[in-house]
């Protein structure tokens, strides 16, 4: 069987849609009628070759749920939400792309990065460790120390969400991964 | 004296790990219009970083910061638009949604915490230009900053999406412009105002959002500005800390100074850049600090 007969037949899956709308934010994906708003002001897509939003929900509409959740590009979007105040059809894009990187997050298909902020939120509380020379620099700048996190309480309101889920699948190097360029 | 101004402050992630310049000269200015902040205590992340990851992880951690402020009976203001548009949109749906509420606040319930919605949420920006007025900020110029040229990036989370930030028109933000006038500097108009930082996915992809850092400060340059104006701890990161780095990507020299809204109020109150934390600026910021010399010396 070549490539595109493969791609075809095994690729789509005509029930993906409804599972799409069962997720806060996706809700709305059948709306679409594709005119291309979402695509053609998106400032992420001005600057990549093969991000573009009205893509994405056509490819979740038809059912290509491997190439959607499975992608990369669907961590570009860099939820300006410039595509949801725009879309005419009052779909609120963004949301729609998040559903998809949740539904791709449950199964632990996520970058890096992501892992390393969750881990961090869950030790600190903030998605960063903050060194301790920006707290002594934050003393030196006479700023008033930051309040203690409840982080016992704080993993309580989490606990009956599984989160763990998404930092089990961690890649070894996630350490190394950068939060901010 | 007008009206005493109250809010519980709420810091979030990103000012305390790397933009003190920004709370340094906030506290400052905030402190001689008469603003008072309590200290919010136990705060965590908003959640807007980890939205892609799990929309209920969002909208926990965001009820348990509205929860806890509400405590103090103080409605929240913070210095960081994602974090005031992330904790505005979840203040509305948990208000709206009775089932949602309920099923956030079992969550909650795990340490005692329950979401009542009784406080809203205010952006700087919102405010200072909702409830302290330009009247009184006007009043607090001592330095007009007459003859000087800025342009300004209002940021993307200020106002979108519309539906659940509404202050501001998405398409033709005015507050920073507003505000950047009544310091008496111009703000001078350029292509692609309200174009995108790129923060959002600096860690995924550098080279498309340093390429949106790049476009925009081209465009800043073109139109003659003298420093670029933000009033977003992420915008200011890209635009400022990340400058050099798209000067090395493309082999070019922008040289764009980037001020945080509140340094540039500060200096126009009389405020010594010592003070406003602009020590900290990664763009040597002595070429708008000159301009405004000259100003000073004129008049
Ligand atoms: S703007 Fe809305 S209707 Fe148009 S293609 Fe994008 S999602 Fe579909
Ligand atoms: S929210 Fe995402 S898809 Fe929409 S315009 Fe912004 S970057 Fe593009």
């Amino acid at each position: 069987m070549s490539k595109d007969a493969e791609f075809k037949t095994s690729r789509i899956n005509p029930k993906f849609r409804y599972e799409v709308v069962k997720v806060p934010g996706g809700e709305n994906l059948l709306h679409c009628f594709q005119c291309g708003t979402c695509t053609s002001d998106c400032p992420v897509a001005r600057f990549s070759e093969k991000y573009r939003p009205r893509l994405i929900i056509r490819m979740a509409q038809l059912g290509l749920k491997e190439r959607v959740l499975n992608s990369d590009f669907l961590w570009l979007c860099a939820s300006c939400f410039t595509c949801t105040d725009r879309c005419p059809q009052g779909i609120e894009v963004a949301s729609v792309i998040r559903a998809l990187k949740n539904m791709a997050a449950m199964e632990g298909r996520i970058p890096d990065v992501f892992k390393v902020i969750l881990g961090n939120l869950l030790k600190t509380g903030y998605i960063y460790e903050i060194p301790e020379s920006r707290v002594r620099r934050r003393e030196a700048l006479g700023l008033p120390p930051l309040p203690k996190v409840n982080i016992e309480g704080l993993a309580k309101s989490l606990q009956n969400l599984d989160i763990k889920r998404f930092l089990e699948v961690s890649a070894q190097k996630s350490s190394e991964a950068k939060i901010w360029v | 004296m007008g009206v005493a101004h109250k809010y519980v402050f709420y810091l979030g992630c990103a000012i305390p790990y790397r933009v003190s310049s920004f709370e340094v000269s906030a506290r400052k200015v905030l402190d001689r219009l008469g603003v008072d902040l309590l200290e919010m205590p136990d705060f965590n992340c908003c959640g807007l970083p980890l939205e892609p990851l799990s929309h209920e992880l969002t909208l926990i951690l965001s009820a348990r910061n509205l929860a806890i402020a509400e405590q103090t009976g103080l409605n929240i203001l913070t210095l960081c638009p994602g974090c005031a548009g992330t904790l505005k949109k979840t203040n509305r749906l948990l208000k709206e949604n009775r089932a949602l509420r309920e099923e956030i606040n079992k969550h909650l319930s795990g340490a005692g915490l329950e979401f009542k919605g009784s406080i809203d949420v205010k952006h700087i920006s919102q405010a200072l230009i909702e409830d302290i007025g330009l009247d009184a900020i006007k009043r607090a110029i001592v330095r007009p900053l007459k003859g000087l040229r800025v342009a300004k990036h209002s940021g993307c989370h200020l106002s979108r999406p519309k539906k659940y930030i509404g202050f501001e028109d998405p398409e033709n933000p005015k507050a920073l412009r507003i505000l950047i006038e009544a310091t008496g500097a111009r703000c001078v108009e350029y292509l692609g105002e309200t174009e995108c930082c790129g923060s959002t996915i600096a860690a995924i992809d550098d080279k498309i959002s340093l390429s949106l850092v790049r476009e925009k400060l081209l465009h800043v340059k073109e139109a003659g500005a003298d420093a670029l104006i933000t009033i977003c701890p992420a915008c200011h990161i890209m635009y400022d800390a990340n400058q050099m780095r798209a000067e090395r990507m493309f082999g070019e020299k922008y040289g764009i100074p980037v001020l945080h809204y509140t340094q540039l109020l500060g200096l126009a109150m009389g405020m010594q850049p010592e003070e406003l934390g602009f020590e900290e600026l990664r763009v040597n910021p002595s070429k708008i600090l000159e301009r405004i010399g000259e100003v000073k010396s004129r008049a």
